[in-house]
């Protein structure tokens, strides 16, 4: 288990985190969600007895990093920001350096550098000058040296920064597979990955907490949680809207007027007004806002079959994360 | 332990694998040649002895030395591999040491390839080997110094450049504090034995003392605790800068 206590830490005037408690457990993948400048890598570092806090403490399996930096050193795997590894090194000598330095010698040395040149594709060039490799290598090397001696914790900082869409899939399965019987601490900013791989997030803002829950009941907190977005096409469906409003539930119809916005922030009006003509019937999109707690899907889809309106597409909105995401970190972001 | 000695085998082979330790040995041995034959006039002199040779050695390190130490610690900052570093399970003394040593032996491998000059001198009579042997200690110990001076500045910066001149004014200054004509410069105002006490923290007099044919503890200890008060500074300093 790690446990984080009240941690925090100046950088003179600025406070880069301030005073951050969680507790992570095995099988836990949490995810450290929050805008550039909130606090994510500082408090990774101190975690792993890089930085000395300003106050506070962390425990990693019971080791206090104050206390017993080199036993939380031992046990956890490290990929910092941006993977810095000795440009100057192959990638087999330099895992053979860690793997010396994490207490293996002779055949058993030799054959986790050789597992790990394994699990992170690695072998075809093993004998390359990291200098010389890819960013996307070079982040696997990071992962290699932060897997070699089989941590039960690892931190990763932003581990799929500066990959391809294909390596971010690869990495964020090989996370998941890892995260069932280990306890992972990862940061990004990329909100799908946190959706895609974590059991659990925390959203930091301004150094602190502002959030914390599996990205479902994150997701839960955004107003358009258990929204029903419907596109319509009928005869004189201009005066559905006030229609629709008399479903059971429903709190607040929205029409949207542009695909790619949110109903909120939709652009001027009059743009794309109120619905093309489509073969002489018009349509309309719009959004029902449930009363809070209340499910309409239900009472949304027998409605509208009443009316008899053609219906183009039916959604149940989950919530939006980034809008979450938004409203709890704006205004703490940093110069 | 076994850690030192991890970061030892990787910093040396560090030096080895990129060709500016072989550029730096070649440098090396030229500069000593060069002003033992040319400067110093070796063959002139008719005297079996290596003062000629050993009498450049503080000049030389000068650069020399901060060449081969400066990025011990700047280029660690500045690509982040520090931070790779010390989430290892090392400790700060271990990966210090670690450095130091690995720079020290190749400085000293540096000057153990300097043994024709040995040879020659024995070829052509019939000189001291003990003063040879005390002043090739002294002149290791004088490297050691010097390079524990670079260490401390290497920590101080992420550029190497302003590592390797701050680390040249310093170690000159060092040298500089024991020269004749400084002291003469300071006893023109200072009590000669205030000027006497600062010239006892030279790094120059200590080394002479060596080329004497002395093996004088005192000057041992002098060399050993400058190397590990400089040591010492350097994981203040990087303790302190580690996080920018
Ligand atoms: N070494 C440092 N010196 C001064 N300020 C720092 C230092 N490291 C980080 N900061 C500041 O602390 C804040 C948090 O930074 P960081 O933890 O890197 O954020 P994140 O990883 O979430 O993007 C930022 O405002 C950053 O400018
Ligand atoms: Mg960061």
């Amino acid at each position: 288990m790690i446990a984080v206590e009240s941690l925090a830490k100046s950088f003179g005037s600025i406070r880069a985190v301030d005073g951050i408690s969680f507790t992570v457990g095995k099988g836990e993948i949490l995810g450290f969600l929050g805008p550039n400048g909130a606090g994510k890598s500082t408090t990774m570092k101190m975690i792993t007895t890089f930085l000395p806090p300003t106050s506070g403490t962390a425990k990693v399996a019971d080791f206090d990093i104050w206390e017993n930096p080199l036993e939380v050193r031992a046990r956890i795997g490290y990929l910092p920001e941006s993977a810095p590894s000795y440009k100057d090194m192959n990638v087999y000598d330099f895992l053979m350096f860690t793997a010396e330095v994490r207490g293996y010698d002779g055949e058993e040395r030799k054959n986790r550098v050789m597992r790990m040149l394994e699990t992170c594709n690695l072998k075809e060039v093993a004998w390359q000058l990291i200098d010389t490799l890819s960013k996307g290598y070079r982040q696997r090397v990071g992962f290699a040296q932060a897997l070699l001696h089989d941590p039960e914790y690892l931190v990763l900082d932003e581990p799929t920064d500066g990959l391809d869409p294909n390596q971010k899939q690869e990495v964020r399965a090989l996370i998941r597979r890892m995260g069932r019987e280990k306890c992972i601490i990862l940061s990004t900013h990329i909100l799908e990955e946190v959706e895609a791989v974590c059991s659990r997030a925390i959203i930091i803002g301004n150094g602190r907490i502002v959030a914390d829950g599996t990205p479902e009941a994150l997701r839960s907190r955004s107003v358009l949680h258990g929204a029903v977005t419907l596109e319509l096409t009928g005869e004189g469906i201009k005066d559905a809207l006030a229609d629709l409003q008399k479903i059971e539930g429903v709190a607040r119809v929205e029409e949207l007027k542009n695909d790619d916005l949110p109903a909120k922030t939709a652009v001027a009006e009059g743009e794309d007004a109120a619905g093309s003509a489509k073969n002489g019937k018009s349509s309309l999109r719009v959004r029902l806002f449930p009363k809070k707690g209340v499910a309409i899907a239900h009472e949304a889809a027998k409605f509208v079959h009443e009316r008899k309106w053609e219906v183009d597409a039916f959604t149940l909105e989950k919530g939006d994360l980034n809008e979450v995401f938004y409203n709890l970190t704006k205004g703490g972001e940093k110069a | 332990m076994r850690n030192l000695k991890a970061v030892l085998k990787r910093e040396l082979r560090g030096y080895f694998e990129s060709p500016v330790a072989y550029v730096f040995i070649i440098i090396f041995l030229l500069a000593t040649a060069g002003c033992t034959f040319f400067i110093s006039r070796f063959f002139d002199a008719r005297v079996a002895s290596l003062d000629p040779f050993f009498v450049w050695h503080p000049w030389l390190y000068l650069f020399l030395v901060p060449a081969v130490g400066m990025r011990l610690w700047s280029e660690e900052r500045k690509s982040g591999t520090i931070e790779l570093l010390f989430t290892l399970p090392i400790t700060l003394i271990e990966a210090i040491a670690g450095k130091f040593l690995a720079a020290w032996a190749f400085i000293g491998i540096a000057l153990v390839l300097t043994f024709p000059m040995v040879l020659t001198v024995g070829y052509l009579g019939s000189p001291d080997y003990g003063i040879i042997l005390t002043s090739y200690l002294g002149s290791f110990l004088l490297a050691g110094a010097y390079l524990a001076v670079t260490c401390l500045f290497s920590a101080m910066s992420k550029n190497q450049v302003i590592s390797f001149v701050l680390s040249v004014v310093a170690c000159f200054a060092m040298v500089m504090l024991g020269v004749g004509v400084f002291t003469d410069f300071l006893n023109g105002f200072l009590p000669v034995r205030i000027s006497e006490a600062i010239s006892a923290f030279s790094f120059f007099t200590h080394f002479q003392s060596f080329q004497r044919g002395l093996l004088d503890s005192r000057a041992i200890i002098y060399f050993v605790s400058m190397i590990g008060f400089m040591l010492t500074a350097n994981a203040i300093v990087l303790e302190m800068k580690k996080a920018e």
